[in-house]
């Protein structure tokens, strides 16, 4: 080789677009973006092998603001255009973003196929327990008894799904929890999360400033995880189910079968035609 | 019917049995031996509500010429046995010059059967099955009727390798023992072997493996998709072919996700494809909206079913036109095809393949469950015979390292911007399904807003579509007009109608959306009586076609809803109002 080159180290600032977020002031999301760009550093990851997909929702509309390939496509679609990106494009890093509504409500059950479907894709759910966008109704995350809402006036009365006991039932081979207030211990879970071989899940408490104010309480109420990770889905459910929803870190890390196909092509569409030949 | 007469011309027959008679497969077999001797052919069939098992009939019509329809009678009916055949009894009509072939042992004929005067004739099938090691009695009959039409040993025994081969020895030898000694037991003068070989060999294939053949012609490699009655079988035949070919099938959680899945892929940019039917198409329309917003190239095949909702999933019907045209929400212009037969579904889809890459935007392909589940003998589809003529080969404008100008969605002369896809150092951007700039910055300016809307439109009517938009037969002061799967009865009704004198000229239409309107109208021309033919409810082409304003005030409509297949001598009464005899 003649000529080395040599790709200049890029800073966490060099993945941030010109596009400015229209997050409100104190948003949790600004966090995750930050720690987006800083593990995509930490990573040394060519922007323009980095694809970033998300659907609808305020936190959906972070692929704008990094500097990498983006799909900002529809509401609770993002897991299946990722999906279909990476059978495609195998070569590429997928991102998925989005938030608690996004992922759990509208997309449930594209969140449980692409748990059980375990292909190399990082999934960042941002949750405020609440729809953000569409100004501050409750969300599938949202307490029975949360009453703001003029949709719920007297709250949801539904017990709240469990984002990490779903993910571990339905088969996910990573499942973390990150808190938007703990930037450090975020950017750390995402790169093991984009590290990880297979579908990585990480819920992170991100609170909305303008809907749930409330949720600044977080910063006093999370704590770190008091297990190791584990690759023992009976371990795992069992700290899942006893969890306060306020641990932090990686629960449960287990290599299994990732789906990707990838076909050499062995044969053009004119050989295909021959077996129609009388 | 007398044996052998129709030799030369061909012969409509059918075969209807309960579950696990081997009616369809002897019609398979018949298929593929009527095109071994030398004959074009259609084999329809038509299943009860069964999930498995059932009565069936296979229906199928052959000749000299390149059969498009199933046409109005049968000549010949074989009835294996009369199990619930009056389920399709509307869909077999006899008359009485038709012949009823069936056997003692299986019981008295239906009385609606009976009434269409037809002759009939018992045959000893089953003693001659019984009389071979593991006989069976649809093969027995097969090997009669196959003498009686004059068909060459040699064609049948051909064909029934062609069709059992993968079952394995002892079916195929004792199904080859059946059909002899059923041939035999005719006295039928014996044929010469493939007396009537044609030079080229033809093809067997069925309208959704036309389709998904269509598909791969053009560039297709991904797909994912939801399993649906009718268009599965689009599916099935892709999912082992693509992976030769170095691509995919991904068997998706529904069709939410397929759609999506397809608009990802193509993103990156592999050409993508999905197949379904209308209720999967119902689920599909946000995510097409995506696809055109964010110009993304999609090809949907749509293979028509009864509607609505679930509606009548087995069998035929053109009703999702106006969902097709008219489902997205939003001002959302894309491409609306419609194959025109079997052979057509191959040229169809493949030019909507290359139309949607090079267009960037959604093609759907409207197709049918009587294209889709039929067979037939068609000569081989060689290469597209049309397209647009300057842009050769139909594809995707790629975005390079040499373009000036970056912006995703810039607006350009044509309409069509450079796609950069993901892995170019300088072509990065967000692609999406918010209202945007030129280079893919959520905008919601009126100015912004205005030139996307208009760069979307422009591109895809500004574009030249060549002929294929039509495809036209015939000259003629009386006009039949039509569309999709409709074609096949409505060439047929227009030719037969010329050689009556009646001078009839005849329109399918493939490309419905952009409508080229001034090329139909030049087309219609002046022509003093015109109907507008399809299966459906509500005139939904007739419709269309008024709202753009491409049909002259005294056209009027031919629309009558599934399942039952236009007949050509309906639409000959209904355009020339006078009596037209029921003739295949
Ligand atoms: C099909 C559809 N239904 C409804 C909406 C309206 N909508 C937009 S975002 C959203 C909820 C977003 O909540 P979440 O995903 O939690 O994101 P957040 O805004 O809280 O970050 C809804 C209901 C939509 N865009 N599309
Ligand atoms: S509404 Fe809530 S989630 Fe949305 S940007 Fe504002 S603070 Fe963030
Ligand atoms: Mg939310």
């Amino acid at each position: 080789m003649d000529t080395a080159i040599v790709t200049p180290t890029l800073r966490a600032k060099d993945y941030k677009s010109e596009v400015a977020p229209v997050w409100c002031p104190g948003c949790g999301h600004f966090a995750v973006l930050s720690a987006v760009t800083k593990a995509l550093a930490h990573l040394k990851l060519p922007k323009e092998r980095v694809a970033m997909i998300s659907g609808i929702g305020c936190s959906s509309r972070l692929p704008a603001y990094v500097d990498a390939y983006g799909f900002h496509g529809i509401h609770g679609r993002a897991l299946p255009l990722a999906s279909g990106l990476k059978a495609a494009r195998p070569d590429l890093t997928v991102i998925v973003a989005g938030g608690d509504g996004d992922g759990f409500s509208i997309g449930g059950n594209h969140f449980l196929h692409a748990c059980r479907r375990n292909m190399d894709l990082t999934y960042i759910v941002m949750d405020n327990e609440v729809y953000g966008m569409t100004k501050g109704q409750a969300s599938p995350t949202t307490q029975p008894d949360w009453a703001k809402s003029k949709l719920t006036p007297h709250g949801t009365g539904m017990r709240p799904f469990l984002p990490t006991a779903i993910a571990l039932a339905a088969g996910a081979s990573f499942i973390a929890r990150g808190f938007a207030g703990d930037p450090n211990g975020l950017t750390k879970l995402l790169v093991e999360a984009i590290e990880h071989p297979g579908f990585a899940f990480l819920q992170v408490l991100s609170p909305c400033q303008t809907f749930r104010p409330e949720q600044k309480e977080w910063k006093h109420l999370v704590h770190p995880s008091d297990m190791a990770p584990t690759d023992d889905p009976v371990e795992a459910a069992r700290f899942i189910q006893a969890d306060d929803g306020m641990a932090l870190g990686l629960f449960y890390v287990r290599r299994l079968p990732v789906w990707q196909p990838q076909h050499q092509p062995t044969a053009t569409p004119a050989d295909l035609e021959r077996e129609f030949v009388l | 019917m007398t044996e052998r007469s129709t030799l030369a011309g061909g012969a409509t027959l059918a075969i209807t049995g309960s579950g696990g008679s081997g009616a369809v497969t002897a019609g398979l077999i018949l298929l593929a031996a009527v095109g071994r001797a030398g004959y074009y052919g259609l084999l329809g069939r038509s299943a009860g509500p069964q999930i498995r098992g059932g009565e069936s009939a296979a229906m199928l019509r052959f000749g000299p010429q390149p059969i498009e329809c199933m046409g109005g009678r049968f000549d010949l009916l074989v009835g294996l046995d009369w199990e619930n055949v009056a389920r399709f009894a509307d869909e077999l009509p006899l008359d009485r010059t038709s012949l009823v072939l069936t056997d003692a042992q299986a019981g008295p004929i239906p009385e609606i059967l009976v009434r269409s005067g037809a002759q009939v004739r018992s045959m000893p099938w089953k003693a001659l099955a019984d009389a071979q090691s593991e006989g069976r009695m649809n093969m027995v009959a097969l090997g009669m009727v196959g003498a009686m039409l004059g068909l060459p040993l040699d064609a049948l025994e051909a064909g029934a390798r062609a069709t059992l081969g993968d079952k394995g020895g002892r079916v195929l030898t004792s199904s080859l023992d059946c059909i002899r000694s059923g041939y035999s037991a005719t006295d039928a003068a014996p044929v010469p072997p493939s007396a009537l070989a044609p030079p080229v060999a033809r093809w067997n294939i069925s309208g959704n493996e036309a389709a998904g053949l269509g598909a791969v012609r053009g560039g297709v490699r991904f797909v994912a998709a939801y399993p649906i009655t009718p268009a599965s079988e689009v599916l099935e035949w892709l999912a082992p072919r693509l992976e030769l070919l170095g691509g995919s099938l991904l068997q998706a959680e529904d069709e939410l996700a397929s759609i999506n899945m397809i608009i990802g892929s193509s993103f990156g940019g592999v050409p993508s494809l999905t197949a379904t039917s209308g209720p999967g198409l119902s689920l599909m329309v946000e995510g097409l909206g995506l696809a055109v917003a964010s110009e993304t190239p999609v090809v949907v095949v749509n293979v028509q079913r009864g509607g609505p909702s679930t509606g009548i999933p087995t069998k035929s019907e053109q009703s999702d036109l106006n969902i097709a045209l008219h489902g997205l929400h939003g001002d959302a212009p894309h491409l609306v095809l419609a194959a025109l037969g079997i052979r057509d579904c191959v040229y169809t889809v493949e030019w909507a393949v290359g139309l949607a890459e090079h267009l960037q935007t959604v093609a759907i392909v409207l197709s049918d469950q009587m294209l889709g589940q039929s067979r037939a003998i068609v000569d081989p589809p060689g290469d597209l015979p049309f397209g647009a003529v300057q842009h050769t080969p139909l594809q995707r404008l790629i975005g390079t390292d040499a373009d000036p100008d970056h912006r995703r969605y810039r607006p350009t002369p044509d309409g069509v911007s450079p796609m950069a896809l993901p892995g170019l150092p300088g072509g990065m951007y967000t692609a999406e399904g918010l209202e945007h700039g030129p280079g893919g910055a959520p905008s919601s300016r009126a100015i912004d807003h205005a030139e996307q809307l208009d760069k979307r439109l422009h591109k895809l009517t500004g574009f030249d579509y060549g002929h294929g938009w039509a495809e036209i037969r015939g000259e003629g002061d009386h006009l039949l007009l039509t569309w999709g799967s409709s074609a096949g009865p409505v060439f047929e009704a227009a030719e037969r109608l010329r050689g009556s004198g009646t001078p009839t000229r005849a329109i399918a239409l493939r490309l419905l959306a952009p409508l080229q309107r001034d090329a139909l109208l030049e087309a219609i021309g002046a022509a003093g009586s015109i109907l507008v033919v399809e299966q459906n409810q509500t005139a939904q082409c007739f419709a269309y076609l008024h709202s753009q304003r491409a049909l002259p005030a005294h056209a009027r409509s031919y629309a009558r809803p599934g399942p039952l297949p236009l007949r050509p001598a309906e639409i000959m009464r209904a355009l020339i109002g006078s009596h037209t005899r029921e003739e295949t």
